[in-house]
């Protein structure tokens, strides 16, 4: 078992991408992401780990040179945040496409304008049709694990498509939490090593990121989400996997105290942990609140969202972004797809929170389920709201 | 060649036989052909260095000629060739 | 002079045989630049990979699921060729190291048109430059945006007609003065600049080789002869592409380490850039004061590179 340690988390995300051997990372440095990099220079400076470490010019290049030595048949790690990742919005879908395992780490902050370096998820939002596996994570322990798994998942030969970890900026990125580092032993026995499905090299010439016209492009597209969807199954058994070997064991949908709860609230990321508090101070009143936390955003979790959702006679759905004049945030949309068709189905409220980095505190969670309780009439149900917006 | 499927397509559809654009004939394009006249050839291969489908070849003879399969009948051949050994033809 | 003399009579033998770039590329017929990729890959050899930009060549080359390319090649997308072969050189360089990849020297080249190379790439390829990969890059000029219909790019001569700069009533053109990219790339302190025209195939080819042999970053401006958007028949491709080095439109030279040497093709004497302009449909609306204003520009630009030439001596 590894060591029980005190670190900043990304630091420790930086120590625990050390630990699996990557061949290159080619990063660009960007607040609150830049802990990251920075630590992972200081670990090739050190000669801790032996790596290609590429200072690119933007995070365009950050993703292009991923991609280009991912090619290669290279382990390789990047890693941002923000306008960072708006930027190379443009090759994530090539990235996917041409079946690269890239893993990156997204310090979640919020989109400019105007500009603002705190946490939300607005960054991470427009990117949701990219085609990669994404991953929310609620605390330290969580970004190391996921940040290791990563590439389990990535590279097995099932999958074969890159992976974004999000890891909320400041609030999780910033924060120094004690966990547990597991050992280079372990992480070498975990975690095999890459066997690319094609190589750039003189050896086999092969022809990457083809031109295709309309008479293959509908078949790729459908190849490329039949790969997302399949790799759920894969995502599962390295999971458990995990939860044998470290007695960690993650879920897709976690919930807490739902067994009996007459409305639920749906969290991702981060807040989850201050939402908690709210349950069980709601609890000791006598409401009966549970908590469900979406972790696996991409492939989503269909059949498991429907599962712990459908029995509740309310459920709030949280947003730390917006689709601005749509139907409400990106995953009140998406949970509410999800049980359109569920003969019975609860009333669903949004609630748009935390953007830009605004605190929240229990009482602004209690709050939430106050007002839903409140709504008798259930007038505000199916619409959103921006919470603890001065009028 | 029959069109895949999409079960049928190679992971991030990575094309791995080199080359294979070959399949595929340019020459129809073609509306002119070039012709080698052999007695005025001094076999300099300017022809072929200058043939922007590569589809000059020397035969062992080491005189020159055209594979007509891609062959677009741009003319550079002909028109480079300094002994003017090579005349355009309209295609019939 | 007659070309030929440059060729010592039996040019095949001079070049690599294998074709690198395979027949039934959907390039149109007179291009030039395909033909510059052609001989590029002859001197390059097999143990390349090469990043391509977005362009002419992506598109004609690389028709899914078949290829011309018989090296290893990848396409990401428009702006990012150098870095997306900065990173294959580091990802080979980290594989060599580890021992998971045969120990073989691979040279990583990176490819693109002017728009790719001179607009939209120019950040990625500076700092590739910059960082000092060892690597090739090669800036295929065909001086606009051909692949999307003939644009304008900052690589599109003074006075050129293109569709979104189209020469009328009261404009003639382009009214701008073409980027020197190559002057750029010598700015980077890179080891070795070039430029070249495969009008001229074996001082390209010799050009390629030496930027092959140097370990770090080279840049090579390959003028690429485009007769679908300068407007000239496709037999004449070649000879527009002397005519522009005969005329010093296009001069070629290299730049070692900071020293300059203009290669031996260029001639003593200049013909007149009218000469050039004629044939090309691109150049046909401009006056004669539009003529000789381009004129004396090329003669002065002409004039700082061989004093370049005579004050930083390889």
């Amino acid at each position: 078992m590894g060591k029980r340690i005190g670190m900043e988390v990304a630091v420790a995300v930086a120590e625990a991408v050390g630990l699996c051997n990557i061949d290159m990372a080619a990063v660009y440095p960007i607040t609150p992401q830049s802990h990251i990099a920075e630590h992972l220079s200081d670990l090739v400076a050190d000669g801790r780990i032996d790596a290609e470490f590429v200072t690119v010019e933007s995070e365009h290049s950050a993703m292009s040179a991923v991609i280009g030595a991912s090619g290669t048949g290279a382990r390789s790690y990047t890693a941002t945040s923000s306008q960072g990742l708006m930027y190379m919005h443009e090759l994530l879908p090539i990235a996917s496409a041409m079946r690269l395992p890239i893993c990156m780490a997204i310090a979640n902050r919020a989109v400019s304008g105007p500009l603002n370096i705190l946490n939300d998820h607005t960054d991470i939002m427009p990117q949701r049709d990219s085609g990669w596996i994404s991953i929310f994570v609620e605390n330290g322990q969580e970004a190391i694990d996921m940040s290791i798994m990563s590439f389990k998942i990535a590279e097995h030969k099932d999958v074969m498509l890159p992976v974004n970890v999000n890891i909320d900026g400041f609030q999780l990125t910033h924060m120094v939490e004690p966990f547990e580092m597991p050992t280079q032993e372990e992480v070498n026995q975990f975690l095999p090593p890459f066997v690319p499905h094609a190589t750039l090299h003189p050896s086999k010439p092969v022809t990457m990121g083809a031109f295709a016209m309309s008479d293959y492009f509908a078949e790729i597209m459908k190849a490329k989400d039949e790969a997302l969807k399949n790799s759920k199954k894969v995502i599962l058994d390295v999971w458990n996997e995990w939860g044998k070997l470290f007695g960690r064991k993650y879920q897709p949908v976690e919930t807490y105290k739902i067994e009996d709860a007459d409305v639920l609230m749906l969290t991702m990321g981060s807040m989850g942990e201050t939402a908690q508090i709210a349950i069980d101070e709601l609890r000791a009143k006598g409401v009966k609140a549970g908590l469900v936390k979406l972790r696996l955003w991409r492939p989503f979790p269909l059949a498991e969202i429907k599962a712990v959702l459908k029995n509740a006679k309310k459920l709030i759905v949280t947003d730390r972004a917006i689709s601005f004049g749509g139907p409400g945030g990106p995953v009140f949309s998406e949970v509410k797809s999800a049980l359109y068709a569920e003969a019975k189905r609860p009333l669903i409220y949004n609630y748009i929170y935390g953007l830009g980095g605004r605190d929240m505190a229990v009482k602004d969670f209690t709050g939430m389920f106050e007002k839903v309780l409140a709504d008798t009439t259930n007038q505000e149900a199916d619409t959103y709201e921006f919470w603890g917006v001065r009028e | 060649m029959a069109l895949k499927t999409w079960k049928e397509l190679p992971i991030g559809c990575v094309v791995s036989e080199p080359g294979s654009a070959s399949e595929y004939h340019t020459g129809s394009w073609r509306s002119q052909r070039p012709v080698w006249n052999d007695t005025k050839c001094i076999k300099c291969g300017i022809c072929y260095v200058y043939c922007p489908e590569g589809c000059i070849q020397q035969s062992e003879d080491g005189f020159f000629q055209a594979n007509l399969d891609y062959c677009k009948g741009c003319g550079i051949c002909a028109h480079e060739c300094w002994p003017h050994a090579i005349s355009m033809v309209e295609e019939g | 002079m007659n070309i030929v003399e440059n060729f010592d009579l039996f040019a095949p033998r001079l070049i690599n045989k294998k074709e690198l770039l395979s027949p039934g590329h959907r390039a149109c017929s007179g291009c030039g630049e395909v033909l510059a990729v052609r001989l590029m890959c002859k001197a390059l050899g097999e143990n390349t990979v090469i990043a391509s930009a977005t362009g002419c060549m992506e598109i004609i080359s690389s028709m899914f699921p078949t290829t011309a390319w018989e090296v290893p090649w990848i396409h990401v997308a428009f702006e990012n060729a150098a870095s997306v072969a900065s990173g294959i050189e580091a990802g080979l360089k980290a594989l060599r190291k580890k021992g998971k990849i045969d120990d073989r020297y691979v040279k990583v080249v990176g490819m693109g048109g002017d728009g790719a190379t001179m607009d939209i790439g120019f950040q990625a390829l500076s700092g590739a430059m910059e960082r000092g990969h060892d690597m090739i890059y090669v800036c295929f000029d065909n001086e606009a945006y051909m692949n999307t219909g003939i644009q304008r790019s900052s690589g599109t001569p003074m006075g050129a007609s293109t569709t979104t700069a189209p020469a009328g009533k009261v404009s003639m053109g382009q009214k701008t003065w073409k980027k020197n990219m190559p002057e750029i790339m010598v700015a980077h302190g890179i080891p070795y600049v070039a430029t070249a025209c495969p009008s001229y195939p074996l001082d390209f080819i010799r050009k390629m080789e030496k930027a092959k042999s140097i370990k770090g970053p080279s840049y090579i401006h390959c003028f690429s002869m485009c007769p679908t958007g300068w407007r000239s028949p496709s037999h004449t491709a070649i000879s527009m592409g002397r005519l522009a080095v005969e005329t010093g439109a296009f001069p070629l030279y290299e730049v070692e380490n900071g020293h300059y040497h203009l290669s031996s093709e260029m001639p003593k004497k200049f013909k007149p850039i009218k000469d050039y302009f004629k044939p090309q449909g691109r150049f046909r609306h401009l006056t004669a004061d539009e003529i000789e204003m381009i004129q004396e520009r090329v003669n002065i630009e002409y004039k700082k590179l061989v004093e370049k030439a005579k004050y930083l001596k390889i």
